[in-house]
Order: structure tokens, then C-alpha cells, then sequence
């Protein structure tokens, strides 16, 4: 996020898209519906589905799935055409102006509903009411993200932002949600193929050369590595033959499953980290038992970029063990020793070699976690980024053109199909699904369907349906929802046994490589 | 005395715009006790044990929704304030099972008759599980206040306990209305609401249905928000009691908001878990998976022991071996196929150190530049 959670009720507009809040962030979600019905803020919300949100929102624009660079492209044009934008802003901190001007002529909200099926007038208001603020803060989430154009999406948002001049002050910005409790650290660490810690290049020379000092060795690769998603298909190719998977679930969260199963058999050796058996680890050659949260000393850094301790509460359960002991452990082994006494040890040194970490340490987060950039010990945090300056100068806007998503609806699969999460149950389950009131609450996947899709499938509430896609098959429950719209059919991607990505499309950004599991085609029968 | 000030208790204190009489006291470390008053809700002094007596007021008046006004002379425990909280105590512990033995004898009977009668409603014959975590039982220790100035009322409705997470206890609720600002006012699920009227108030979720069946989402913060037995975990419930825990403060370990939580911890078990209140990001508020989503961490199914496969079955190892093994694999992969044939899939859920040395690990050890986790899935 460019700015902080507590942020968002300083907005004057809030717009909402790609997020179903109250389920995935239910308390940001609390902090939006406080500023909305409780306030005088405005919120605006698109997303294909009827999200509980909606009941909050002063305008729901519903658009058609993977049309996000089309309707925003809407705002903009209307924005530019009604003189709505931040001249001052534009002028001094942006560059590519003339160029975005030229893409969004053709983007006329009559052009934008056509394809996007918001209604123009929509558009129009929609597009006043965000650029009108004095404060309009963005939300998205895995909605704008998951798409092959995911990243065209998030700059199409930033364009908004930075056209409207909503950065860089309290309750504005454009702020991604992340969806785990350490995505945020995780990037920040270097757990990327193309960056060390604090998104420094591994192929810049001199970063090369200054990591290779602190770690005391020679020969660092400065050659980008494989994203996840080009991994695991070469592990098909047998281009990579050993996997070490740390406290993840390929074989429940990736995409078109069935061939991201044959990958992982064709690998020579895995090993997997986790603290239950997984569907990944039952393929592994070993499996090593770690620690979780409540069991172990370290740090976690919050979607807001806050820096926050994580505390031991309790033992854990038999010989597991911390997650960066094992990898310690492995390393000696190989030759490389890492002596560490404690997690406090290892923060001290990725501070030093991390320059937004820098000013960071335990004893200044022991009661309240601190945002990075926090170059100094004496320096306060950075809650909200980009207030005087974009750390490259000018922020660029980009310029760019509305493509669909890479699969369709045809006549042999009539129907959209789009994925997410439910309230009681997170990601691949690993936790949740062995907890029993969540369960209790949540205890199977489920097909959302519209009344009127229902209708014309002569489908019924409860039936067991198969779902199938150009990849694969599963079966769900039938649940009808005026959350569905006409067309697009919803699952779950928690549940293994019914897993929604043996259905979805490995299509990839081709910046991000993330998947396009927010679109793909299906069809539905009842099952026999 | 200048202008902007209030005296309290004899010393004059500074009053910003928008003050309470409460705000100015909490912010001079002047102890004004509260019961509904809810941080963040709109004050209602309903319950009335806030009030101050303010020199040439008609009335006592409740400190949470008074505005301080500039050259008010205001009394936080004056004789007359004293008299009024203990009446209103006294009601409240009329008003319900509170058999926490504050409550002495009354004309209906002993204390072990009314034990008795809360027996027969709770299907429990100990005193009330909010014993020592109760703000009622908390004033009317303070106030040394016993149950017995009135006659106790009729109990009502039934316990309800059907759900997997909260047992709601009307014969303990005091309806004073915490739990109600907590859910629409700063959650803002408008799940439940005052009932009925008079002396049949309750509070209700939609049309007074459990809450399963309701628009509730099992966040919890009205459980956090009351004062009494009311609204309890059932997992803490007659397990837990203050005292005998250990709260450890930790980050959150589902979504990305990184709510601040105490895990409440006896045994080596977690039993309750409860939103930091006083600082960010979540200022107290959690959601149904952070609040009681934490059973999975003494879940008989957790890893316990390295496991290597021996013809396409698991046999337990110990770490010598695991590791040996691991380490001399990768070092022939790395040493035969080359650094670019491994790969490492770091986790968006495990801490920053660890992600640290996964990836120096991966750079340093293996050498490749092969690493990356599940941000994008």
C-alpha cells in the first residue's frame, strides 16, 4: 500500500475493485465500511461479483471479467474530457501525459460499456465522483492482479491516481491488499527470482558485488531466476530436476493443476517444509517439520509495509523446528555455515544489507511495528510513500490498450468462471480445514450461481454438480446467490478435494507471470 | 482560571474542541470508571456509572457524553457520585445470574438457593466463568456493592451455544450495548441489535434467530466488547481464567493486515486470542480466522518428525539423517546438473528471517537465482 490501513477513513472516495473485502480482509474491510456508512465518504465499488460490500457502496459498477483496463480507461477519458484532472499534479510529477492522452480518446464511455457492459452512465458518474474528491483512495486486491493483463490493470490504476492527483496524502493512494500474512516480507527479502532483499537487482554489478561481501563468498548469479509459474513447467521439461518448497501448497494453489501434478512427478528430489502433511509434501522425497506462527521469535511485514514482531507463545509439537534453523542446518552441511543464535541475529543482518530495513531493529518495534522505507535508526518510518517525489523521479504514466482475457466463453463452455476465497477458510486450507468451527462454518466447496443461470441450466440449490474447464473436471455443490451474476459461475479455491484450479488457465502476465485464475471458460452438468 | 480549562477534582485541566468530560480525565490519567461507554461508538450514557457531579448541574452527569465546557468545576467521586454508581450497581446485579459471590443473601432466599436457580438455567454449578474478567463484578468490588439491595428479576431468555464460537448467556447480559456499537459501529456488520422492549429487551440477532442463522461473521468483537458473562469464547469458557494465562502479543498469521493479537496461552495451549486494542493496525478488531481460527496449531495432524520416503512410503527420520540426506542430494544436483537445474519456493507465510536465508541460501548455496513464492497465487 502506498499508504497506511487507518488511511482509508480520511478518504473523501473510496473505490474498491478486485477485492471482496470482508471476506479476505475483513478488518480493512471494517475501516471501509466505517468511512461509508458512517461518514460522508462515498464508495465506490466495481466488481463482477454482488460482494457483500455492494450493500455499502454508493455506486457498484459491475463490469465484465477481465475488462478492468477498459473501464478505466472510461474514468480517464471522462476525467481528461471534463477537465477533472490534477493539472498541478500532471504537470510536476508525471511524464507520459501526451501519449495516454492519445490511448484514451478512443476509450468514450459508449465504446467502454460495450465491452465492458458497465452501463456509460456510469462511467461518467463514477469517473466525477473519484476525480472530484479532494482525498480518493484505491483499494484492489487479486481481482485487478490475476489476469494476463495484471500489470497492464495495476498501471491503468495508477494512471487513475496520479491523473487525479490522489497520491502521496493521507487517505489517498492506490494500495494492493495482500492476501498473506507475509507477501509483503516476503518480496521485501528477496524470496524473488530477479531481486536480493529490498528489490535489489541481482543483475546490477555492484549490488552483486556488495552482497557477495556481506555474505563472504564469490560467484553469485547475476542472471534473473525462474518465477514459480516458469518453475514448475520445467520441471515438466526436466529442466529442473530438485525442488526445496518452503510452507507452500503448489498442488492445491497452482494454476491448471492436473499438469502442474505430472511437473512434480517428474521431478529428482523434492523436499517440502511444513507443518502438516500437504498435498505438495505427500510428493516429496522428504519432508522436513517446521514451526508456526505461535512457536517462533521473528518478524512479519503487513500489507501497509509495517514491519511488525512475531512472538513465541507456545512448543512446538515434537521435534519440529524454525524454519530458518532447518535452512541454517542445510547450508552447513553444504559447506556454507550460517551461526545464527537467534531470529534477532539474522533481522540485525538483513537490515544491514537492505537499505529501506536499515533503520529497523527489534527494540524499535517491540510495542508497535514501523513502515519501511526506514533508512536510519533515527528515522521515523514511512507511512504514507510518495509525498514530495516518486523514488525514479517523475511518475511514468503509461499509455495502454484494453486486450481480453485469454480464454473465452464458447458454445461448448458457456460459462465464465471466476476464483477466490470465502471468510472461513484461507488459501489451500492447510490451517483452516483443520480447525473445526471454521469448518463447521464452511465445510465443502460450493458453484455460485446466478437465479437466472440456474434457471436456464435447470440446475436446483444443493445439486452435485461437475464443473469442467479445457483442463480438467471437478464437482461441487450447486449454490444459487444474488452475489452471482449472469454468466459467471464463482468457486472456492480452498478445497482439495473439489480444488477449482484443475480448472483454471495457466495463462501468464507476461511481466508479472502471475496466472489468469480470475477467467477461464466451463461448462456445468449434473453429475450422474 | 483561564479560558479553555476545567477544573477536576480540584486541579484545573486544558479542554480541546470536541472534549468529553471522560476525554479530558482519561487523558490526565484521572480515573473515571465506565461500563457501556465503547472507544470509537458514539457515547450513549445509558448505564450511568460514568457520572461526575458538575458544580450547579441539575443532575449528575454521565462523563462519556457530557462535553467539557470551558470553567466546569467537576467532582469524579464525590459523595453524591459515590450513592449513584452504587445504585446503579446494584441494579445491574439484580438484574440477572450474577452469582459471582458479591452477591449475599436476599430476601428470596440464601445464596445457595440462587446458586441453585442459576444451576438450573446455565447447566453449571460453578459461579460465572467471567470471574475475575468481568468490568460489573470489577465496580462492584470497588464500590464493594452486593446483589442483594434488590430482589433478582426473572431470567428471561436461554442460553444460546449453538454455533462453534460464542455462547451467549442473557441471564448475564446487562444490556448495556457494547456488544451492539461493536458490531455496527465499528465493524460495522449490523448483525445484531436491541429487541423487544422494556423489561423484555434482549439483544437480538435479525428477527431473533441464533446467530448461525443471522447476517453475523463470528469477528468477535462483541465478545471483546463485553463487560460480563454475556458473550464468551466457548472454548475459554469455565478453561480459562485471566490469571492463569500467559498473553503473549504476536502478529496475526492469516491475511496480510497483520492484526496485532494476544494469544492467551496455558499449557502450552492456546485458548483464547483477543485484538490489541491500543495500537495499529487492527486498534483491538480481528476477524473470525484470527480470533478463532487457531486450533490447527495443537492439531493431532501436525508434522512432528523429518520423514524421508523409502519406496513410495514415509518412515520417520531423525534430523541427522533428513538433513544429510537433503544436503548431499542438492550438492550432487547443484554439482551434476548444474545451480539453474533447482529451484526454492520461499513462502509468503513464514517470517522475514526466514525468507532471508532462503533466499541467501539459494543464492549463496545453491547458485541460482531460482527462488520466488506464492505472491501471485
Amino acid at each position: 500500500m502506498t499508504n497506511t490501513i487507518a488511511d482509508v477513513e480520511e478518504a473523501d472516495v473510496i473505490l474498491v475493485t478486485g477485492s471482496n473485502t470482508t471476506e479476505n480482509h475483513p478488518v480493512i474491510s471494517s475501516f471501509v465500511k466505517r468511512a461509508a456508512s458512517l461518514k460522508d465518504t462515498k464508495l465506490i465499488l466495481v466488481d463482477p461479483r454482488r460482494i457483500k460490500l455492494a450493500e455499502h457502496a454508493d455506486m457498484w459498477l459491475r463490469p465484465n471479467l477481465g475488462t478492468d483496463v477498459a473501464w478505466i480507461n472510461g474514468l480517464l477519458h471522462v476525467i481528461l474530457k471534463e477537465g477533472l484532472y490534477d493539472r498541478d499534479f500532471v504537470e510536476n510529477r508525471t511524464q507520459g501525459f501526451e501519449a495516454l492522452q492519445e490511448m484514451i480518446e478512443k476509450f468514450t464511455p459508449d465504446y467502454v460499456s460495450e465491452i465492458t457492459g458497465i452501463p456509460s452512465r456510469q462511467i461518467i458518474e463514477a469517473a466525477r465522483l473519484y476525480a472530484g474528491a479532494e482525498n480518493g483512495a484505491i483499494l484492489y486486491c487479486m481481482g485487478i492482479t490475476q489476469h494476463i493483463s495484471g500489470t497492464d490493470n495495476v498501471k491503468s490504476l495508477a494512471n487513475l491516481a496520479m491523473v487525479s492527483g490522489n497520491l502521496g496524502r493521507p487517505g489517498t493512494g492506490v494500495n494492493p491488499l495482500r492476501g498473506q500474512n507475509n507477501v509483503q516480507g516476503a518480496c521485501d527479502m528477496g524470496g524473488l527470482p530477479n531481486v536480493f532483499t529490498g528489490y535489489q537487482k541481482v543483475t546490477d554489478a555492484d549490488t552483486v558485488g556488495k552482497m557477495e561481501s556481506a555474505w563472504n563468498t564469490t560467484g553469485l548469479s547475476d542472471k534473473a531466476g525462474l518465477p514459480v509459474t516458469e518453475m514448475i513447467p520445467r520441471a515438466h521439461s526436466g529442466e529442473i530436476k530438485a525442488l526445496y518448497v518452503i510452507g507452500e501448497n503448489p498442488l492445491v494453489s497452482d494454476p491448471d493443476l492436473n499438469h502442474a501434478e505430472e511437473s512434480f512427478s517428474h521431478l529428482d528430489f523434492l523436499v517440502v517444509q511444513d507443518i502438516f502433511m500437504t498435498e505438495t509434501a505427500q510428493k516429496a522425497d522428504v519432508v522436513l517439520p517446521t514451526t508456526c506462527f505461535a512457536e517462533r521469535d521473528g518478524t512479519f511485514t503487513n500489507t501497509e509495509r509495517r514491519v511488525q514482531r512475531v512472538r513465541k507463545a507456545v512448543h512446538p509439537p515434537g521435534a519440529a523446528r524454525e524454519d530458518w534453523r532447518i535452512i541454517a542446518e542445510i547450508s552447513r552441511r553444504m559447506g556454507y555455515p550460517m551461526d545464527y543464535k537467534n531470529a534477532s541475529e539474522i533481522f540485525d543482518e538483513l537490515a544491514s544489507v537492505t537499505p529501506s530495513y536499515a533503520g529497523l531493529s527489534y527494540a524499535r518495534i517491540e510495542r508497535e511495528g514501523l513502515h519501511w522505507p526506514c533508512p536510519k535508526p533515527e528515522h521515523p518510518g514511512t507511512p504514507i510513500l510518495h509525498a514530495q517525489a516518486f523514488p525514479i523521479g517523475r511518475g511514468n504514466l503509461h499509455a495502454i490498450d484494453y486486450i481480453p482475457p485469454a480464454e473465452q466463453v464458447n458454445d461448448e463452455y458457456p460459462l465464465y468462471l471466476t476464483t477466490g476465497r470465502v471468510l472461513y477458510q484461507y488459501h489451500t486450507g492447510s490451517m483452516t480445514r483443520r480447525t473445526e468451527g471454521l469448518n463447521e462454518r464452511a465445510p465443502e466447496s460450493f458453484v455460485e450461481i446466478s437465479p437466472a443461470d440456474a434457471e436456464k441450466y435447470g440446475l436446483q440449490e444443493g445439486d452435485k454438480i461437475r464443473i469442467a474447464s479445457r483442463r480438467g473436471e471437478i464437482m461441487a455443490r450447486m449454490t444459487i446467490s444474488d452475489k452471482a451474476v449472469d454468466g459467471t459461475v464463482f468457486i472456492p479455491f480452498h478445497y482439495a478435494e473439489a480444488a477449482a484450479n484443475r480448472l483454471t488457465n495457466s495463462a501468464l502476465d507476461p511481466v508479472s507471470k502471475i496466472p489468469e485464475y480470475k477467467v477461464c471458460a466451463v461448462k456445468l452438468s449434473r453429475a450422474a | 482560571m483561564t479560558e479553555n480549562q476545567v477544573t477536576i477534582n480540584g486541579n484545573p485541566f486544558p479542554v480541546q474542541p470536541d472534549d468529553t468530560i471522560l476525554d479530558v480525565a482519561r487523558r490526565n490519567s484521572i480515573d473515571i470508571p465506565t461500563l457501556c461507554y465503547l472507544k470509537g461508538a458514539t457515547p450513549t450514557g445509558a448505564c450511568r456509572i460514568c457520572v461526575v457531579e458538575v458544580e450547579n448541574a441539575r443532575n449528575l452527569l454521565p462523563a462519556c457524553s457530557t462535553p467539557a465546557q470551558a470553567g466546569m468545576v467537576i467532582h469524579t467521586e464525590s459523595p453524591a457520585v459515590v450513592t449513584s454508581r452504587k445504585m446503579s450497581i446494584e441494579l445491574l446485579l439484580a438484574s440477572g445470574n450474577h452469582n459471582c459471590a458479591v452477591r449475599g443473601s436476599d430476601e428470596t432466599g440464601s445464596f445457595t438457593d440462587f446458586q441453585l436457580g442459576v444451576q438450573a438455567q446455565d447447566h453449571s454449578d460453578r459461579l460465572c466463568p467471567a470471574w475475575g474478567d468481568c468490568t460489573l463484578q470489577d465496580l462492584a468490588y470497588r464500590y464493594q456493592v452486593s446483589g442483594e439491595a434488590f430482589p433478582a428479576t426473572e431470567v428471561k431468555y436461554p442460553l444460546e451455544s449453538v454455533n462453534p464460537f460464542i455462547v451467549r448467556d442473557f441471564s448475564r447480559c446487562i444490556l448495556c450495548g457494547r456488544c451492539v456499537q461493536a458490531c455496527n459501529e465499528v465493524q460495522v456488520n449490523n448483525a445484531i441489535n436491541f429487541g423487544y422492549r422494556g423489561k423484555n429487551s434482549k439483544i437480538v440477532a435479525a428477527g431473533d434467530r441464533p446467530l448461525k442463522d443471522s447476517d453475523c461473521v463470528f469477528c468477535g468483537e462483541c465478545v471483546q466488547a463485553c463487560p460480563t458473562g454475556a458473550l464468551m469464547e466457548k472454548d475459554a469458557r469455565y478453561r480459562w481464567r485471566p490469571w492463569e494465562a500467559e498473553k503473549i502479543r504476536t502478529t496475526c498469521s492469516y491475511c496480510g493486515v497483520g492484526c496485532q493479537l494476544d494469544l492467551h496461552v496455558k499449557d502450552n495451549t492456546v485458548f483464547k486470542v483477543t485484538g490489541a486494542e491500543e495500537i495499529a493496525p487492527n486498534y483491538g478488531s480481528l476477524c473470525v480466522k484470527g480470533r478463532f481460527g487457531y486450533k490447527f496449531i495443537n492439531s493431532p495432524e501436525r508434522l512432528s518428525s523429518p520423514m524421508i520416503k523409502e519406496n513410495g512410503e514415509f518412515r520417520k527420520a531423525d534430523w541427522n539423517e533428513a538433513l544429510d540426506l537433503v544436503a548431499r542430494r542438492f550438492a550432487e544436483n547443484r554439482d551434476s546438473h548444474g545451480p539453474d537445474s533447482m529451484g526454492v519456493l520461499t513462502s509468503a507465510r513464514i517470517a522475514n528471517e526466514d525468507n532471508y536465508l532462503a533466499q541467501k541460501f539459494t543464492r549463496a548455496v545453491l547458485g541460482t537465482n531460482n527462488i520466488d513464492h506464492c505472491a501471485r497465487l
